[in-house]
């Protein structure tokens, strides 16, 4: 099967970013590109800093203290660094390890990001039909749009946080583990989702799961000791990686 | 084989030993934990309840509760003037104190720098171990005449004329009254309001605000509608908490309330409460209906009191519960 080979474009970009909780240092030195449209894993062992990578390029980090970057992450070509960090956040959305609805209804819960950015009446309507319908969740929810959020399952509930993070309109997409907390049924539907959401949005995952990445990433980065050691395309670094130290990964051998 | 039967045998000798001291301690904490928890607050009802016996037959209870007089010469007792003392003052300290305390707590789990959290959340918890009777003599002696000759003229100046509200501000500004009362409860249940409602704040997971954070809301906007909602129950079980602390406290409310059997006109006037009747009277009680009559606002006092517990209670289950979900 050979993918028809469209011109890649670069999305995001990592350039020698180094990233210190207080001194000590947990990404070292990260260069990658964050391809358009195409859905990027970040793999790698307990505490490689994937998920300290992935909340770089959102600037999540910055609701703490004594966090500190270096470096630079582009966004279209311009610096997240300079950006006001609300419109980043808008443009970047995330979706967590756990299901976080808010403790109001299905409807809101989807509007919240937009009534946010103003959206009114018949506008905020259809785009929280469109949204929830993006997520999959339209036919299970839409006669009980006013009952509260946390009346759903746990899929459910991960795949209203889906809704309501593509309900924005964000370019990217950053998910944190978003399977972790669900069952195998759940987790095939978010995973489907996650395919059929690349259409139109660029993806980066971190996952635990690296038969998760094999599934439904196109590129695939491998993360160890705060470390980028591989990037490449995902069929590569499962089949034949550049790097010893991933394919001891990938095959088991030691994480 | 021998080696199962020989593990089996030294699992039953463990067992025996840890079931005796298991039931040991069952037993005799048991008993503490049930006495203290159980027997002794309905002891203390039952009691309550024996010695109120007189004036529950000769004054019954609708009657005790709306009649307004009380006279120990004539032995002719109704508790309207003190419930309406315990109630009101517990209103208006609420209310002075509900949106300090939760600023407090804002400020506490969301505002203030790293450092600083640790200071301003211990200081606040040391307030609230402040015993009752120094916010009782500061109240009188340093609050009240301040009061008197600087606030309560100037409200009465400012609001005095406006009609319905100013009503509330007439009558000779002493300080012996129902605002200044209230004032000192508020700073007395501001403490312990502010550590539980910060309590409740703590409890919103972070992922939970980041999720808010990362559509783009403010600060602002993420404890106005993230926060706040998702504590709804635990702050409104840390409110009815407060309120039964203002309700039941009695040392600083008996220098400041005045003692007046009277239900005051305005809140400048000198009133009185169902603690401020017991402190002052139980050792002039010298009949046995007077004596039974002041156990009955005494029973009055607890059964408010326990109620406004029990609901605090059932809403900080409730809110429990939901992150369990």
């Amino acid at each position: 099967m050979v993918e028809t080979q469209t011109a890649l474009k670069t999305r995001m970009e990592v350039k020698n970013l180094n990233f210190y909780y207080g001194s000590n240092q947990a990404l070292k030195n990260i260069n990658m590109p964050i391809y358009d449209r195409k859905v990027t894993a970040l793999i790698g062992p307990s505490g490689c800093g994937k998920t300290t990578l992935l909340r770089c390029f959102n600037r999540m980090h910055d609701l703490y203290t004594a966090n500190r970057y270096e470096g630079e992450i582009l966004l279209d070509g311009e610096s997240i660094f300079g950006m006001d960090i609300i419109d980043l956040r808008s443009r970047v959305g995330m979706v967590f390890q756990k299901p976080t609805p808010f403790p109001m209804s299905i409807f809101d819960n989807v509007a919240f990001g937009l009534r946010l950015k103003g959206i009114k009446g018949t506008e905020l309507k259809d785009r929280v039909e469109k949204a929830l319908n993006g997520a999959a969740l339209w036919d299970e929810v839409k006669d009980r749009l006013k009952d509260s959020a946390f009346s759903l399952s746990g899929g459910q509930q991960q795949r209203l946080c889906i809704a309501r993070a593509i309900a924005v309109e964000p370019e990217v997409l950053l998910f944190d583990e978003p399977t972790s907390a669900l069952d195998p049924i759940s987790t095939a539907k978010i995973e489907e989702l996650i395919v059929e959401l690349k259409r139109k949005i660029t993806i980066v995952i971190v996952t635990h799961n690296m038969q998760q990445a094999a599934r439904i990433s196109d590129y695939t980065g491998f993360m160890y000791l705060g470390e980028l050691i591989e990037f490449n395309p995902t069929e590569k670094i499962f089949t034949k990686p550049d790097e010893k130290l991933t394919e001891d990964y990938v095959t088991g051998r030691f994480g | 084989m021998e080696n199962v039967a020989e593990a089996q045998k030294s699992l039953r000798e463990i067992k025996t030993r840890g079931e005796f001291l298991e039931r040991f301690l069952k037993f005799s904490f048991g008993f503490w934990a049930l006495f203290a928890g159980l027997l002794f607050p309905i002891l203390a009802g039952v009691i309550l309840l024996y010695e109120a016996r007189l004036a529950i037959e000769k004054f019954g209870f609708i009657n005790f509760l709306t009649y307004t007089n009380w006279d120990p010469v004539q032995e002719d007792f109704g508790a309207a003037t003190m419930i309406f003392g315990t109630v009101v003052s517990t209103i208006l300290s609420m209310l002075l104190a509900t949106p300090v305390a939760i600023g407090i707590a804002i400020f506490i789990t969301e505002l203030a720098p790293n450092w600083f959290k640790p200071i301003v959340s211990t200081a606040v918890e040391l307030l609230a171990a402040i015993p009752s009777i120094i916010y009782g003599l500061w109240g009188f002696f340093i609050l009240t005449p301040i009061m008197a000759t600087k606030v309560e003229p100037w409200l009465q100046d400012k609001l005095g004329d406006i009609p319905l509200i100013g009503k509330l501000f007439q009558g000779a500004p002493t300080g012996v009254d129902v605002l200044n009362t209230s004032l000192v409860l508020s700073i007395m249940i501001i403490p312990f309001m502010a550590s539980v409602v910060r309590d409740a704040f703590n409890m919103v997971p972070p992922i939970m605000k980041e999720s808010a954070y990362g559509l783009g809301a403010t600060k602002w906007e993420v404890i106005r509608q993230v926060v706040i909602p998702y504590t709804a129950s635990g702050i409104a079980g840390g409110l009815i908490l407060s309120a039964g602390r203002a309700l039941g406290e009695t040392m600083a409310v008996t220098f400041l309330a005045g003692n007046n059997p009277q239900i005051p006109k305005s809140l400048l006037e000198p009133f009185t409460t169902i603690t401020v009747a017991l402190a002052n009277q139980f050792t002039e009680a010298d009949t046995d209906v007077y004596l039974s009559a002041l156990y009955y606002v005494g029973l009055l006092l607890y059964l408010v009191s326990l109620t406004m517990l029990g609901i605090a209670k059932f809403m900080v289950l409730r809110l429990e519960k939901r992150w369990k979900a």
